[in-house]
């Protein structure tokens, strides 16, 4: 069945002359990477679940300029954030939740400089808040005692200062949670971040996403929880390289939470 | 007048002393200036509660607890055993002894702490040394440790070994002397440790110990004075640094990095639908000045706190450590960031030093000091300002040179070049039509 989900638009809901609670700010890798975008799928699940009135910007999203301005290209950052703050202010928007952690890093912290101000939640912040308003029921399900180990990202993490949100989620799933030494603020990067995503790593003994995928493995987990595209992809890809791809997965909290509830 | 001659001695060494410490320390700040203004008249509450927490608290610094714990030992004797150089040189210049005796019971406290302090002080090096020479911890044995940053560090220790050592077999002398009730040696003071190095003057003639005495005194106070001018040359800044280095620290969320204002200038006025893309250049541009140059190929693009941060660094290598890059075997060690840009603003500051002012000297930080490719390694992940126990940036100086080879060189690397011209085509890192951002949701 090719399930059609509703997936309304800041531009259908200026049409009706409605506001909707709040943007969900879906990123470039979770409308065009085909493992992020089952992210953004469960994500939708989870807030059609809790009975959130979101819309999305659709065609009228670009961008955020994270990678751009972390290569050092300044001037496409720039030009990236102020067409999107226009096309954000435009539409009076006043909350944003993304599932991307270099998308709220930017949005958040960088875009209030250039006339853009938000409230802007990470996903996990935000399901954790409707966890707490009783919108979201999220209890030990499918997962409930498996060993699962989070992988900090560095923008929700160091960056933003967010290390609890994430694992208070896996805490209500009831997982058996276990920590990689280098976890929260000394957690290691997939590396990802700092527009390396896009190109070769340079030279050296070791990939840092197959450095990280071994600390993770060596605790033996049945899943690797990740809260960003990028490190997703990152840590998916070390597991595929080490074959142990039938013993560990690599999902996304959303993923997670959707799944034990069999959404 | 012969009586004066130590006093006067004394005071030579200290002005002599003090005198040249001033000196550096007035070109440190010359330095300094050379880089960027930087506002940082913001958060000052944070920035009084990171000086408190971070730098006096040391809170960074127990995050590895042995070392932690070692440099809190040796932080906290540095700081009180001060108040035991305030006596000597009080006695320095007045040929008093032990000033502070009348003190009573307060003065036995305190000289059995600094006793007590000292002793502590020179196992927590000893511990160090180890650390650093027998056990070879790695990050004191990287590519950047080589020649002069790793004697330095050993100097540094021989220093505090040395000066703890004069320090107890003074107070020992001092204490023999007190018990023989020689002339001038006030019965004043406890000495815990001193007092099983005493045994050592049994049997010694007055006049030798008074002269053993002496000789550890002067070599003490002059040792410090040393030192205090050895810091200018050194990685040992750090004990004074580390303070205004703290304050003027990051206090944003360490994800936000500055938006370049000269950029957000031009951008406007390229997004303005009323901009007349042929009117002159706003008047306010003075004729002839030169345009803005967009990041930093050299020290003077810098700005003063990422300067002062080069000074401060004390090549510890925890973030170098942390350091995703550098654990992978990659080029990139954030130490070496902050000790090139200390060593190329040395330089240039010789240059002024001898033209009077800066000669173009055909070298730069970029290339000459820190390489492209380690600049490239760099994911931005922030664990090395995470590590840094006294808030320096290494990423911001990253950074900053990054935004030179992009915006002023066009030499990113080429896939960074296709990802950022679909950004610029497509709104989108990947060669993926805009148009099609929302195909997701009819997807099965």
């Amino acid at each position: 069945m090719n399930e059609t989900i509703q997936v309304p638009t800041m531009a259908e809901y200026m049409a009706e002359g409605k506001k909707p609670e709040v943007l969900f700010w879906v990123g470039c890798a979770g409308s065009f990477d085909d493992r992020a975008k089952k992210i953004t799928k469960a994500f939708v699940k989870l807030l059609h679940n809790a009975g959130v009135d979101f819309a999305v910007l659709g065609t009228e999203e670009s961008c955020t300029g994270d990678p751009a301005k972390r290569a050092g290209n300044e001037f496409l950052f720039q030009m990236q954030a102020m067409t999107n703050i226009e096309v954000l202010n435009g539409y009076e928007i006043e909350k944003i939740v993304t599932a991307c952690p270099h998308c709220f890093n930017t949005i958040k912290n960088e875009y209030p400089g250039l006339g853009g101000n938000y409230k802007v939640m990470h996903h996990t912040q935000f399901l954790k808040s409707l966890l707490e308003e009783g919108r979201l029921k999220v209890e030990g399900g499918k997962f409930k005692g498996k060993k699962i180990t989070f992988h900090d990202p560095c923008y929700l993490g160091r960056a933003n200062g967010e290390y609890e949100a994430p694992r208070d989620l896996l805490r209500k799933l009831e997982v058996e949670l276990v920590e990689m030494k280098r976890c929260k603020s000394r957690g290691l990067c997939c590396g990802a971040g700092g527009a390396q995503m896009f190109k070769e790593p340079e030279e050296g003994k070791k990939d840092v996403n197959i450095e990280r995928t071994e600390e993770a493995l060596g605790l033996n987990p049945s899943v690797i929880a990740a809260a960003c595209p990028f490190c997703n992809t990152m840590m998916t890809d070390g597991v595929k390289g080490k074959e142990k791809e039938d013993q560990t997965a690599v999902m996304d909290i959303a993923e997670l939470i959707a799944q034990a509830e069999d959404l | 007048m012969m009586h004066y001659l130590p006093n006067i001695l004394f005071l030579i060494a200290l002005a002599a002393g003090i005198g040249y410490f001033t000196m550096n320390i007035k070109k440190i700040i010359r330095n300094v200036k050379l880089g960027r203004d930087v506002d940082v008249s913001d958060h000052k509450k944070e920035r009084w509660n990171n000086v408190v927490r971070i730098a006096l608290g040391q809170s960074k610094m127990v995050v590895r607890p042995i070392a932690g714990i070692l440099h809190v030992i040796v932080y906290v004797g540095f700081i009180i055993i001060n108040i035991e150089v305030l006596e000597i040189i009080i006695d320095g210049i007045f040929g008093t002894h032990r000033i502070f005796a009348f003190l009573g019971p307060v003065y036995d406290v305190l000289i059995a702490s600094f006793e007590i302090l000292a002793l502590l002080v020179f196992v927590s090096v000893v511990f160090f040394w180890t650390r650093r020479n027998i056990q070879r911890i790695r990050r004191f044995w990287a590519r950047e440790m080589t020649s002069w940053p790793k004697n330095d560090a050993n100097y540094i220790l021989y220093f505090e070994m040395v000066l703890m050592l004069l320090f107890l077999t003074m107070n020992a002398a001092d204490l023999q002397l007190q018990q023989m009730g020689a002339d001038h040696y006030v019965q004043a003071g406890s000495f815990p440790v001193s007092q099983y190095i005493a045994p050592l003057f049994d049997g010694m003639s007055e006049g030798s110990i008074i002269a053993i005495e002496r000789t550890a005194w002067w070599l003490h106070i002059l040792g410090i004075l040393i030192f205090l001018n050895y810091l200018y040359w050194s990685k040992h800044l750090h004990i004074i640094l580390a303070f205004p280095n703290v304050y003027l620290g990051r206090v944003q969320p360490k994800g936000q990095f500055k938006n370049l204002e000269s950029v957000k200038k031009e951008v406007e006025l390229m997004m303005d639908p009323n901009a007349d893309p042929f009117a002159a250049p706003a008047e306010t541009e003075e004729e002839g000045a030169e345009p803005e140059k967009f990041g930093a190929s050299d020290v003077m693009d810098l700005n003063q706190v990422q300067l002062l941060n080069a000074y401060t660094c004390t090549e510890c290598g925890r973030c170098t450590s942390e350091c995703p890059a550098n654990q992978t075997g990659k080029k990139l060690s954030p130490r070496k960031i902050m000790m090139d840009t200390r060593d190329r603003l040395e330089e240039v500051g010789a240059n002024i030093n001898k033209n009077g002012k800066f000669v173009d000297d055909g070298k730069q930080l970029l290339d000459d000091y820190i390489l492209r490719e380690e600049l490239w390694a760099c994911t931005t992940c922030n664990a090395c300002v995470e590590a840094c126990p006294v808030s320096i940036d290494p990423l911001s100086i990253i950074m900053d040179m990054r935004q030179y080879l992009v915006m002023e060189q066009s030499a990113a690397p080429n896939e960074l070049n296709v990802a950022m011209t679909n950004i610029e085509n497509n709104g989108a890192p990947w060669p993926y039509n805009q148009m099609d951002r929302l195909n997701w949701k009819n997807e099965a």
